[in-house]
């Protein structure tokens, strides 16, 4: 009975919300039957209990549409089960995948052969970990267009060559013949695409294409695939976690939660009238979207918190810093990674180091931490640097900075139980007995929000927020006065993320904090930071009040990458 | 690239030279007396030391090990106590049949163990997997000496398949010394078959899970392409890596494999001498282990970039 209702209730929201949209663009077969026909779609892992429940929607020709949802939302197991290429022993437990009149649901594996590039082209998540690594780039589109029935060798590499070039890599001729760790994240996901298109599919799946790559690339990335699907009038089914990325780039957005369809609707229907609760929670917490619709700075801290504290006094000077690195194998050639670098933080204020990767963020943030020793200039904690004292006084440094990783997988040790991780700094600095430090850890979990009870657990046992939670709770153990977070929200869903940016925002307020919020997300910047320094190439292109810097910017880089924020088109 | 070759051989030369003060050292640790061996027990103090002399033994163990150093340079490793042969002519008749059965039974191995090792993963969880899973739990458990005997009683005896024992020169008779040496190749390939399979197996889950070889039938590519280009192909990195760490252990395995098999190889020289203290010999036995050992690490070195595109230096520039 649950499971009727289910139907009816998706089934009418969908067909109400596709009412009011505008079928498909440009004409194409708005009357026709539709390219994809999923109805009531379940897939079980083994003999478990289904993952997916009844998902049911349709894809007209020529349409984009995107599935939006955290992980575990079952978007990418529903684009698996379109594909047949479930991961593990998942299968299709119910329902139809009706493809151009075919069931793909009860497909042979060698029929799906025949579908599999040649129908549906997929463009898939991470550029690093989907390209063989030991074998050239060339070769790997070959494949996709003998797969695809072209048998003349000087044939497929002249369409190869031609694939790479319509895909946006300069001097494709001779990039052929490289192999993929030769090419930048960016440049592999255009390999990608180009694979991806190889067969001239009717379908293309694009799966968090661009979640990897910085904002920038994204955006030039996501236009070549534009233009390239509207050539070819492919269908888009474009599977993201990034609300305002999908009401940019598609014509229909379906949100999924916990394996069903949620809602669907125009990207103005969801963004600026969201029907279910889901979806307004989402809509509230998605960085991009509330950074394009929010105009009322409210959430930014008041600088009330300085004067909670010693008064405008700056805890952080960094003067001229510069950071090189040697180059491999280049007798003497050297990189500079950080040049000349100047900005100071007030205590109790947060502060974002923004910039894309390789603009130095990190390397500063890891100099101002001490585990790296700066090249020339110098980064000051209280007037004194980490790296040029010694003894009792770096101890002393060392505990009033503490970092927060991006990776809270990576960054806690697994086999360390959460008290264990959270009072390792105290045991290390030797305060307090066991019976404080005990008290202390409780106060600390208490302090973000964690039960007591996930003391004796392990990390493999908590979900990626709740480690974050831990790394933080480890951070503060020492009560230290800076908090450096590196990327510290970058892996969460957006739900999540918006917890945590709450909860340190929270903790700013009560104990007096101050942030060094490293960062590639300036949404996430205009939620939390009250002062911004904008990074590239090393240098700093633009620092000032987040509000100076969003609404009037001077740089030109700024601009671009204000710009490339997914959603902005929804701003009023 | 030549470079890294260069300090490659000055680290070799290096390893050679310790290797030779530890096998000297060693040697002469040995409970036992060459002289008296050689002598004979009924000698006089007179003859033993007059063969003492002869053979430099007399002199203090430094100056014995600079002289030893300095002919071992020039390649001369002097002459059998037992039979007074130059070792360099022992070694030149024995170390070609070693050589023939270790490469004989790496080819045997890596083909079992990789065709083995890709069933395996192939049909995980039902009966080909235990089979083979029998099979390296077999090679990995028995003694060589005791499948060896199996296999002459069975094989050689009772069916007849295969020569018990004997050795025919692999370069005059191509076909003939091939066939005298399965047998015991096999016997001495069927552990390091075993490792290959594991690996091999292990190897494969991995890669076949990952994003590349997912990405690679989203392109509709057929089964065997996807199993051999993007599933082998790069589980074969870790395989290499692992057959080179083992390779060193299929020298030391020959010695027992051509004991039972009698043939006349370098493990045959080397037990002999050990027990006879043919000091000359022993010494420029364990020195070619030694190099052997070197010579396929450089080799497993070299192989390793050929096959994994990424640690390749110079690529690119």
């Amino acid at each position: 009975m649950q499971q009727d209702a289910d139907i009816t209730v998706t089934a009418t929201n969908g067909s109400d919300r596709r009412r009011s949209n505008p079928a498909g663009r440009s004409g194409h077969g708005d009357a026709g039957d539709p390219l994809l026909q999923v109805r009531n779609l379940e897939v079980r892992f083994g003999d478990g209990d289904p993952v997916l429940h009844q998902v049911s929607f349709d894809l007209q020709r020529g349409e984009r549409v995107a599935i939006v949802g955290q992980s575990g939302s079952g978007k990418s197991t529903t684009i698996g089960a379109i594909l047949r290429l479930l991961p593990g022993n998942g299968r299709i437990s119910g329902g139809s995948i009706l493809l151009g009149g075919k069931d793909l649901a009860t497909a042979s594996d060698g029929e799906m052969r025949g579908i599999r590039g040649k129908k549906i082209g997929l463009v898939p998540q991470d550029p690093m970990s989907n390209l063989n690594p030991s074998m050239k780039v060339g070769a790997q589109i070959a494949d996709a267009l003998a797969a695809n029935g072209m048998r003349n060798r000087s044939a497929i590499r002249k369409r190869a060559v031609e694939l790479l070039t319509e895909a946006g890599i300069p001097d494709a001729g001779r990039r052929y013949g490289q192999y993929p760790h030769e090419f930048s994240g960016g440049m592999r996901q255009r390999v990608l695409i180009a694979i991806a298109l190889a067969g001239s599919p009717d379908l293309l799946i694009a799966d968090e294409p661009t979640s990897a790559l910085d904002v920038t690339v994204q955006r030039q990335i996501l236009n070549h695939l534009q233009t390239l699907v509207d050539a070819h009038g492919t269908s888009l089914l474009f599977i993201t976690h990034d609300l305002g990325l999908a009401a940019d780039r598609t014509d229909r957005i379906i949100v999924m939660a916990e394996g069903r369809i949620v809602e669907v609707g125009t990207p103005r229907q969801i963004l600026l009238d969201p029907q279910e609760e889901y979806t307004r929670r989402l809509v509230a917490a998605a960085p991009s979207a509330v950074a394009a619709l929010d105009t009322d700075p409210g959430r930014v801290l008041e600088p009330a918190a300085v004067t909670a504290t010693a008064g405008p006094e700056d805890i952080l000077v960094v003067r001229n810093l510069v950071k090189e690195f040697a180059l491999r194998g280049q007798r003497g050639g050297t990189v500079k990674a950080v040049n000349d670098v100047s900005f100071a933080v007030q205590r109790g204020t947060t502060t974002a180091v923004v910039g894309e990767s390789g603009s130095g963020k990190t390397t500063v943030a890891r100099i101002i931490l001490g585990l790296e020793q700066a090249t020339g200039g110098e980064a000051l904690i209280d007037g004194r640097s980490i790296t040029g004292s010694n003894g009792a006084q770096r101890r002393m440094l060392r505990r009033k900075v503490q970092p927060v990783f991006q990776d809270p997988y990576g960054s806690l040790d697994p086999t360390y139980s959460i008290e264990r991780l959270i009072d390792e700094p105290l045991r290390i600095f030797k305060v307090g007995n066991r019976a404080s430090r005990q008290q202390r850890v409780a106060q600390l979990l208490d302090a973000v929000a964690l039960p007591r009870t996930v003391a004796q657990r392990r990390p493999n046992e908590l979900s990626g927020g709740q480690r974050q939670r831990v790394a933080i709770a480890r951070a503060l153990a020492l009560e230290p006065e800076l908090l450096i977070c590196d990327e510290a929200v970058s892996a969460l869903d957006v739900l999540v993320q918006d917890q945590i940016l709450e909860l340190l925002a929270d903790l700013q307020q009560r104990l007096g904090l101050t942030y060094l919020f490293i960062t590639h997300d300036l949404a996430v910047v205009r939620q939390i930071a009250t002062n911004v320094v904008v990074m590239k190439s090393g240098s700093v292109v633009e620092a000032g009040s987040v509000d100076k810097v969003f609404l009037a910017p001077d740089a030109d880089y700024t601009k671009e990458l204000l710009g490339a924020i997914p959603g902005a088109a929804f701003a009023r | 690239m030549l470079r890294y070759v260069g300090t490659r051989l000055w680290q070799s030369v290096l390893t050679l030279v310790l290797a030779s003060l530890v096998v000297f050292i060693g040697v002469r640790q040995l409970p036992g007396d060459p002289a008296l061996a050689m002598a004979g027990e009924e000698a006089t103090p007179e003859q033993l030391a007059a063969v003492r002399s002869s053979l430099g033994l007399d002199k203090s163990l430094p100056e014995q090990y600079l002289a030893f150093l300095g002919r071992m340079f020039r390649g001369d490793f002097g002459n059998s106590t037992r039979t007074g042969t130059p070792v360099t002519d022992l070694i030149a008749t024995t170390l070609p049949v070693t050589l023939w059965l270790a490469a004989y039974a790496i080819v045997v191995a890596i083909i079992v163990g990789i065709a083995f090792g890709v069933i395996a993963e192939r049909f995980r969880g039902r009966w080909p997997e235990w089979l083979t899973n029998a099979f390296a739990l077999i090679g990995l458990s028995v003694p060589n000496f005791w499948l060896g005997i199996l296999a002459i009683l069975y094989l050689a005896v009772t069916l007849g398949l295969f020569p018990a024992s004997g050795y025919v020169d692999v370069s005059r008779e191509p076909v003939r010394g091939l066939y005298y040496l399965t047998l015991p190749a096999i016997i001495l390939g069927t552990s390091l078959a075993a490792v290959i399979m594991r690996q091999t197996r292990a190897s494969m889950i991995e890669t076949m899970s990952t994003d590349y070889v997912r990405t690679a039938n989203a392109k509709g590519l057929g089964a065997g392409r996807v199993l051999f280009r993007y599933g082998l192909r790069n589980s074969l990195i870790v395989v290499v890596t692992i057959v080179g760490l083992q390779l060193g252990g299929l020298i030391s395995g020959a010695v027992v494999t051509e004991r039972i098999f009698a043939l006349p190889g370098f493990g045959k020289l080397t037990l002999d001498a050990v027990f006879t203290r043919d000091y000359p010999v022993i010494q420029a036995v364990v020195l070619i282990i030694t190099l052997s050992y070197i010579v396929i690490n450089l080799a497993v070195d070299v192989l390793y970039s050929v096959i994994n595109p990424r640690i390749r230096v110079g690529g690119n520039n």
